[in-house]
């Protein structure tokens, strides 16, 4: 079904025929199809992931050595997008067509535009290379996270950024934040306590399911800054036909993604009283 | 300046977002537009979807400032007021929209949104819910639920608790623009008949806003009818509903189902004009009647020279350069 086997793989390129069997039978390939399927699903439903083919440790400790690097990356960029984002956005609604919606259309078409690793080698030249205020490569404290979360956030925030202000231009225009101004309310509670409460429901949508995808690893950026995450792992995964650690990810990474919008749905019943169970 | 509300050649122009040209893509929506209202009285407004009905009473209420004009209530002028002040002053003039589904934060329940403004006037905790629940006691919702979130709420009911909303506020001047044209009829009538209660009750002042000529006349002392910007025809619910003069007002009287005037009457030409009669007036040419491309009695004067509007009879005005003459 996929081209490559990782008998061959493990056992060398002028290997014995017999050979080549012998670890087929060990790693259980010779075996049909649907019969490899249903063990591995058998073991899954037990938690066990099998081990990897190249390293021979456990898959879930792999996964589980590399997932704090990539749940800092993913937060952090995620925090950092929607430090951004959120201000912007709410500023170039409120004054539209002013120096910040300039200014915030600029950002969101630029950091729309611009490729997250082109900008991450960027900013290591500058900030590593040239004025050495960030290390380099490697990782380990937060230092190492400052740069890739960076180049990381950028474009999601470019994204957020213009969700934020059409929904926020969208809630201004509405009739109950007219009336808000009518009853001689501040403009600043008018803005916020009315139009931004509302405005931001789908944004907090937006915002889990890119923390659900930068979760599965930024395969680009981790290679880019050579951060031990979990994009990598997977990648030399698929290199070296690892399919025990290959079939792991996957499942780690959609469980990971149900779990967050699993998250952002209970986070939203709080925030919306619509869909609040009563 | 003896009349409750008095509006002063009012305009609002919204201007487009050129990038090189600001004035490119002028649109005015009011064009100098003059009424005044009696205290205690109803004044309707009608025309077509787009003459610039909602734009108008945004700029008299100060919600979006009109570019050009003065707007008196009680004698105060509007423009005149600092930020502060005029937010105090709105205290005085509430609104009612048209859509009910929008004009509640679907996040507050509803006695958060009635009890919000009254923040603002310094009321103590339990005077607020007493204003609360009176006011939700008035138009007919039961003060029980108003721990509830408008969108538990039908569609009448939503109404119902944004004219309460309205009146929390304790306001003399009320602008009700288009409240009952997203109701059911059944929905229209109750909605109107409380209304009506409601201002021989508190003595409120109505600037009633609608396409339906029916529901003015019904509702107000006096209408003026509003094309592209402009007031065409302005007069005393009686004159108007009795004498239409303006074409403009005809055509509207013809669209009202048994209200039929001749088929003649009803003949109008050049059908594709009509058809765009909604689109706002451009600034340049603005020198000839915004009606005479639909009119059927239209003549070369009217591309000439804009009308006024002009007294035919006691509190009846007319905007047409034909009529005028005939006097």
């Amino acid at each position: 079904m996929i081209p490559g086997d990782p008998a061959l793989t493990i056992a060398g390129v002028d290997a014995a025929e017999s050979d080549i069997q012998a670890i087929r039978a060990k790693l259980g390939t010779d075996k049909p199809m649907l019969n490899q399927y249903l063990e591995w699903i058998w073991d899954v439903f037990r938690f066990d992931f099998g081990t990897s083919l190249t390293s021979g440790r456990p898959v879930s400790d792999l996964i589980m050595e590399r997932f704090p690097l990539t749940l800092t990356l993913a937060v952090l960029g995620i925090l950092l997008s929607i430090v951004i984002a959120i201000p912007l956005g709410v500023i170039s609604a409120v004054r539209r067509w002013s120096f910040w919606d300039y200014l915030g259309m600029l950002f969101s078409q630029a950091g729309m535009a611009i490729p997250s690793f082109w900008l991450g080698i960027l900013l290591l030249m500058l900030l590593s290379i040239k004025y050495r205020v960030f290390p380099l490569f490697g990782s380990g404290s937060i230092n190492h996270l400052i740069l890739p979360s960076i180049s990381l956030g950028i474009a999601r925030a470019a994204v957020l950024l213009r969700l934020t202000r059409a929904s926020m231009v969208e809630e201004l225009s509405k009739e109950y934040v007219i009336t808000a101004r009518a009853k001689g309310l501040t403009e600043r509670m008018v803005n916020y306590k009315h139009a931004l409460r509302n405005a931001l429901l789908p944004v907090i949508t937006i915002a889990g399911i890119q923390l659900g995808y930068m979760l599965g690893g930024a395969i680009i950026i981790e290679q880019v800054f050579s951060l031990p995450g979990l994009g990598r792992l997977f990648l030399f995964a698929v290199y070296q036909r690892d399919f025990p650690l290959i079939q792991g990810g996957v499942v780690f990474v959609a469980f990971v993604f149900s779990f967050i919008n699993f998250a952002v749905d209970i986070l939203y019943s709080v925030l919306n009283p619509k869909i609040r169970i009563s | 300046m003896n009349r409750f509300v008095e509006i002063v050649n009012l305009e609002k122009t919204y201007y487009g977002h050129g990038f090189f040209k600001r004035s490119k893509n002028a649109v005015k929506a009011v064009d100098r537009v003059s009424f005044g209202i009696e205290k205690k009285s109803v004044y309707g407004l009608v025309g077509e979807s787009g003459c610039g009905k909602t734009s108008l009473v945004r700029s008299v209420l100060y919600l979006d400032p009109p570019t050009d004009g003065e707007v008196w209530v009680d004698n105060t002028l509007l423009g005149g007021l600092k930020a502060t002040e005029l937010r105090s002053f709105r205290r005085r003039m509430q609104i009612v929209f048209q859509d009910p589904n929008s004009a509640l934060n679907p996040k507050m329940n509803i006695q958060d949104s009635l009890e919000e403004g009254l923040f603002n006037r310094g009321l103590d905790n339990s005077r607020r819910k007493e204003l609360v629940t009176r006011m939700l006691d008035l138009v007919g919702i039961s003060p029980s639920h108003s721990t509830r979130y408008p969108h538990e709420f039908s569609g009448g009911q939503k109404q119902r608790i944004v004219i309460a909303r309205a009146l929390c506020m304790e306001p003399d001047f009320l602008v009700l623009d288009e409240p009952v044209s997203n109701l059911d009829v059944s929905i229209q009538a109750q909605i109107i008949n409380l209304l009506q209660d409601l201002k021989s009750e508190l003595g409120l002042t109505y600037l009633f806003i609608s396409h339906d000529l029916n529901l003015v006349a019904y509702l107000s002392d006096q209408i003026a009818v509003m094309y592209k910007g402009r007031l065409v025809e302005t007069g005393s619910t009686d004159e108007i509903m009795g004498h239409p003069m303006h074409p403009y007002t005809l055509k509207l009287f013809s669209s009202i189902p048994g209200m039929q005037t001749t088929p003649a009457a009803d003949d109008f030409t050049a059908p594709e004009a009509a058809a765009s009669g909604g689109d706002k007036k451009p600034l340049e040419g603005a020198n000839v009647c915004s009606y005479c491309d639909p009119c059927p009695m239209a003549g070369q004067e009217c591309r000439g020279q804009e009308p006024q509007l002009e007294t035919i009879d006691g509190s009846h005005k007319v905007a047409c350069l034909k009529l005028a003459n005939h006097n």
